[in-house]
């Protein structure tokens, strides 16, 4: 066995998942949260008001990272799926059901804040239009996910078949947002693009960027934390999860 | 003892599901009473006005429709499961997707077509107008399979459970928004004189697509399921 497989499973396998986890979580919420203050601060008090939209437009800031995690919280959830559909691998399988109840989260922010925010632009909390529609089919995407994952009593087969249609859903996601723009639109095109210079100013653009630098870190620790809860009740039975249990139930005494 | 022909397989399972359907040949119309009466109520809170019947007519018979298709999908592998003839597939040593592909056809034909069969008379409850009526007829004849096979990998996930009819929904209907976008954008495309060939033709490849690719993923859907 080479070094890198050798690394691979020794990382992948539960007890020491679980320590290095819990080493990472509260970096990952610390930097989280500091990155976040200094986004919200540099979105909220330093970057200039919009010429058209005024002081409204800063909801921004919250909402267009909250819709990048929940997009990407899928990507993760699917591309752990795959993972565990192909290769069997237990940890996979609780990563990907640990991300779907924080990418819903995500989203449904991003639906809360977009309708906070069309009121005073558009002049209505929600309309029917393609990126509307499909950041709620995404969010009942996501509701599948952990209805169907919930709903069986086999854990690790809960995981299998809710992760099996997680990977159906993102087949379905580029058709859905295919389908429902060809439908409808009324919601502004992408302002900030990877390739070629972005329609936003330098002053707005870093915290938006800070501000979803945040949420990835808090969503990898949101994540390392529920996956650490999972493994416990998953290997429940285990040596070295009695050994955490009465070294837990010591400390409490 | 030899396995017989693939082929000889698919026939059986066709031949069995077609008779096990023809015994209760009275279930059959359950999801066509379900239609007409969801299409009743249209009327019934909108107002009796034609004009206004007549601009959401397509939209509401496609969305009965697809009402009565999703509670028909129970039906799919339920009884099969009960009885253990569904393991029986599972082990057999022919392709299951070739199998399963059989019996959602069977369902398919048995469930979906006699609905497409009153979807005229559907529409003319609403006042569709006739020349949107073939346009009807073509959207649901290329959107109902693709309803059933997307259907089929769901149900495979539920199959196992007791009272899966809401979750099922719940898992079903994201996936049909595609579907109904399309369907019901040809026929309104119809209606209102613009051409309605692109919708259709889209829906039509993703029929191909999902001929090929539903029942493979509806057998790895039951193999989870049923481990």
């Amino acid at each position: 066995m080479n070094a890198l497989t050798l690394w691979f499973h020794k990382t992948g396998s539960p007890p020491t998942f679980y320590r290095i986890a819990g080493v990472l979580v509260p970096w990952c919420y610390g930097i989280g949260l500091v990155l976040g203050l200094v986004g919200l601060y540099g979105g909220l008090v330093a970057a200039p008001r919009d010429y058209q939209q005024g002081d409204a437009y800063r909801i921004i800031f919250v909402h267009v990272p909250c819709a990048w995690m929940g997009l990407f919280a899928y990507f993760f959830m699917a591309a752990n799926a795959f993972v565990a559909l192909v290769w069997r691998i237990k940890l996979s399988e609780i990563l990907a059901m640990a991300s779907a109840p924080i990418g819903a989260a995500f989203t449904f922010i991003t639906l809360v804040t977009g309708s906070l925010w069309g009121k005073p632009m558009w002049g209505t909390w929600w309309t029917w239009d393609a990126r509307l529609t499909s950041e709620l089919v995404l969010l009942f995407l996501y509701l599948g996910v952990m209805g169907l994952y919930a709903a069986i009593e086999d854990r690790r087969q809960a995981a299998r078949a809710a992760g099996f249609l997680a990977l159906i859903g993102i087949v379905n996601l580029p058709i859905v947002h295919f389908s429902v723009n060809w439908w409808n639109t009324l919601h502004q095109g992408s302002t900030v693009r990877l390739i070629g210079p972005s329609k936003i100013d330098p002053a707005m653009i870093w915290p938006l960027l800070t501000m979803a630098l945040a949420t990835h870190v808090w969503f990898f620790g949101s994540v390392l934390a529920r996956t650490r809860t999972g493994l416990l009740e998953l290997d429940a039975g285990k040596d070295w999860v009695r050994r955490i249990a009465l070294a837990e139930g010591a400390r409490r005494d | 003892m030899r396995p017989g022909s693939t082929s000889s397989a698919c026939a059986a399972v066709i031949r069995r599901d077609l008779t096990l359907i023809w015994r209760r040949r009275g279930d059959a119309l359950n999801p066509i009473l379900f239609a007409l009466m969801v299409i009743a109520l249209f009327p019934l809170a909108l107002g009796p006005e034609p004009e206004q019947l007549r601009r959401i007519a397509a939209g509401v018979v496609f969305v009965a429709l697809l009402l009565a298709g999703l509670l028909a999908l129970d039906t799919l592998f339920r009884s099969d499961y009960e009885d253990g003839s569904l393991e029986q597939l599972v082990l057999s040593p022919h392709p299951l997707s070739l199998l399963l592909g059989c019996k959602v056809a069977v369902h398919w034909l048995t469930t979906a077509l006699p609905l497409i069969a009153v979807a005229p008379l559907l529409g003319e409850l609403l006042h569709l107008p006739g020349d949107v009526r073939g346009v009807l007829v073509l959207a649901l004849l290329l959107a109902t399979p693709l309803l059933s096979l997307i259907g089929a990998v769901c149900v495979a996930l539920t199959v196992g459970m007791h009272r899966s009819g809401m979750l099922l929904a719940l898992l079903v209907l994201p996936l049909y928004v595609p579907v109904l976008i399309f369907g019901a954008g040809a026929c309104n495309a119809a209606q209102t004189g613009l051409p309605f060939l692109a919708p259709l033709l889209w829906l039509a490849a993703a029929l191909v697509l999902a001929l090929v690719l539903a029942p493979l993923a509806c057998a790895a859907a039951l193999r989870i399921s049923l481990s």
